[in-house]
């Protein structure tokens, strides 16, 4: 028999770690349901037509600020086009304006009046995003500039308060909504969570559960025979691949059905990849899990490799928003890798010329991480 | 003949705690010995260095006359050992548990078989091991450790917090192995009983250190002088074993 692969072992030890992963009920739902739950919830909310609804406080009367009581232009526009509220139907809520869209979907503005005081309590709680006031020199919106959602109130609002026609007219009629292949949210969103549960099915699952079987003096005992380390570790790899194997394919099967998510590039670069970074966190998880005993310390370990990376690599929204300098360390993280990897294979019909080196990085990682891991595992 | 076991002049520490200072012993083929003492006396440093788990700091082991370093596959092979609070994997049955360990020393599904008998743990072959009872668990540490037949069984502490009924399960085992083979066991105990009961030579151990060592009847005429202890008067003579730890360390072996 061959000294350095023993398969009757190593068959029994992944048999023996497959039974102990999927005898947990647990592992099947923050496994396989939880990623499927964040993709519906998140795929639902970013990429339904909904409508929109923003609001916006009028100042009536207001002193202490000097605004200026007239306001004909306002009640002007509000008589003409906007459906006054029954009092009762939303606290304050003056007026209603709808704009039907087909293309964008529609835009709904609710108007309060109010004075100052009260307006301000109203943008703090979150309840409006923008004020409006009327004087001598005209029309004057006042909001946050770093609120993204103010930004698009103040300028769909101001657009129509300055237009001619009807607001109806005013919106919306220029845009053309993209329907490429691959440009929606959800297509950005599924290559990432597949890439994060890869992280997180081997960090949780390899480190935590090696540190609790120290604990538990558990690899005390099985060392204690000929049993060979290295098939050890390697078949909880095995196992580890198999279930994220099967994870991903029905997140992928479930987008697919509920989201005509499909894969525009080559499935063997694809393939490549996702054992790529299965085994750079295989082997970061054997590292990370190598000294550690206590249960404890193995959370705050893990949690120090998978928080920054979860926040960091581009799972829910692009990196490029983060500074300049730093891109090119994130760009290097293995999540990162993985994800753009994983991202571009699904949504830009990449194959191995775009993502090999990515993969060849990961595997490395994997093996490097792997055998320091092993050089310095504790097993006692 | 050769002792299967031979540990000379050992020490270990644990940075400010000398656990075993200046141990020797030899094991004969075929022979069980105890290692009696309180807790924190050194028995489970000494088993463990004996299993190759620990390293002494100066000092030698041989087992079966070779030393670990360079010869761990072999000795690995040729010894069987339970550990003081053996846990499992808990979602593996009791057959998957033997056959997992078996595997280990390319052995089948026969003798699984036959160390389900053995134990007596044939009807529990399907249970989770995670929903044992404490007997049971011990049973099957016990089983493990006489997968590979081994020549020398290492057990620590296999009977503490059993009630006498498993307990009485666990020696029965024990003594069967006694009759039918010729494996050697340590085994580390607190309980005076068992130490009694089970091994032909006890060395009484407390503060790292071999305080006296013996077969029993040694022990006991040692400390009486002239006076052979009648082996009928077993009350009398777990008092007078007792006593003489007392009167050794001025502490009670249960403390």
């Amino acid at each position: 028999m061959n000294r350095w692969f023993q398969p009757i072992q190593m068959a029994h030890l992944v048999a023996a770690h497959f039974k102990e992963v999927i005898r947990q009920p647990a592992v099947i739902f923050w496994g396989i349901i939880f990623p499927i739950l964040i993709s519906l919830g998140l795929g639902l909310a970013f990429t339904q037509q909904a409508d929109v609804e923003r609001h916006v406080a009028i100042i009536s009367e207001d002193e202490g600020a000097g605004v200026h009581e007239t306001k004909a232009r306002i009640d002007g526009f509000l008589e003409a086009y906007a459906i006054p509220i029954q009092a009762g139907e939303a606290q304050g809520a003056r007026y209603r304006l709808t704009l039907p869209n087909d293309r964008t979907g529609a835009t709904r503005f609710v108007f309060f009046e109010t004075d100052w005081q009260e307006a301000m309590k109203l943008i703090k709680r979150g309840n409006i995003s923008l004020i409006i006031t009327e004087e001598n020199r005209g029309i004057r919106y006042h909001f946050d500039p770093a609120n993204p959602e103010a930004q698009i109130t103040y300028l769909e609002l101001s657009k129509i308060l300055s237009g001619d026609g009807p607001p109806g007219e005013v919106i919306g009629r220029n845009v053309d909504p993209l329907t490429v292949e691959g440009s929606r949210y959800i297509d950005f969103l599924v290559p990432g969570l597949i890439a994060m549960g890869i992280m997180m099915s081997c960090m949780w699952g390899i480190s935590y559960g090696m540190i609790e079987k120290r604990s538990k003096k558990m690899l005390r005992r099985m060392v204690a025979t000929p049993m060979r380390k290295s098939h050890f570790l390697i078949a909880l790899m095995v196992v580890r691949i198999a279930m994220n194997f099967i994870e991903a394919g029905l997140l992928f099967l479930f987008a697919w059905l509920a989201f005509d998510i499909s894969v525009q590039g080559s499935p063997a670069a694809l393939f490549a990849i996702f054992i790529a970074g299965n085994m750079a966190f295989g082997g970061i998880a054997i590292l990370v899990s190598s000294h550690t005993a206590n249960t404890e310390i193995g959370n705050g370990l893990i949690n120090a490799v998978v928080l920054p990376m979860s926040v960091l690599s581009g799972i829910f929204f692009s990196y490029h928003n983060f500074p300049d300098w730093s891109l090119p360390v994130i760009e290097k993280l293995p999540l990162t890798l993985l994800t753009d990897g994983i991202r571009s294979i699904f949504i830009e019909g990449a194959g191995f010329a775009e993502t090999g080196a990515s993969a060849m990085l990961l595997f490395t990682i994997g093996i490097v991480f792997f055998s320091v891991g092993l050089r310095v595992f504790k097993w006692h | 003949m050769n002792p299967v076991v031979e540990v000379r002049d050992v020490y270990k520490a644990f940075k400010t705690v000398q656990a075993v200072r200046g141990v020797s012993l030899a094991i004969e083929r075929a022979q069980f010995t105890a290692l009696l003492g309180p807790n924190g006396a050194g028995k489970t440093t000494l088993v463990e260095m004996i299993e190759g788990i620990q390293k002494p700091d100066r000092g030698e082991i041989r087992i079966l006359g070779k030393e670990w370093k360079s010869n761990a596959d072999e000795l690995h092979r040729a010894i069987g050992l339970s550990l003081q609070e053996t846990r499992f994997i808990d979602k593996l049955t009791v057959w998957e548990t033997l056959r997992l360990f078996a595997s280990f020393y390319d052995l089948g599904k026969s003798r699984v078989g036959e160390i389900l008998g053995i134990i007596g743990l044939a009807e529990k072959q399907n249970a989770y091991t995670v929903n044992l009872s404490g007997g049971q668990r011990q049973r099957l540490a016990l089983g493990l450790s006489l997968i590979n037949r081994p020549k020398i069984l290492l057990l620590d502490e296999p009977t503490t917090g059993l009630d006498p009924n498993a307990r009485r399960e666990i020696w029965s085992i024990l003594l069967d192995l006694k009759e039918r083979t010729r494996t050697s066991l340590i085994l580390t105990t607190h309980y005076m009983e068992e130490a009694e009961h089970l091994c032909d030579y006890i060395l009484i151990m407390d503060r790292g250190e071999v305080l006296k060592e013996g077969t029993l009847e040694d022990l006991l005429e040692a400390d009486h002088g002239d006076k052979a202890v009648s082996p009928e008067d077993r009350q009398c003579r777990r008092k007078t074993l007792d006593d003489l730890f007392t009167s050794m360390t001025g502490r009670r072996l249960d403390e």
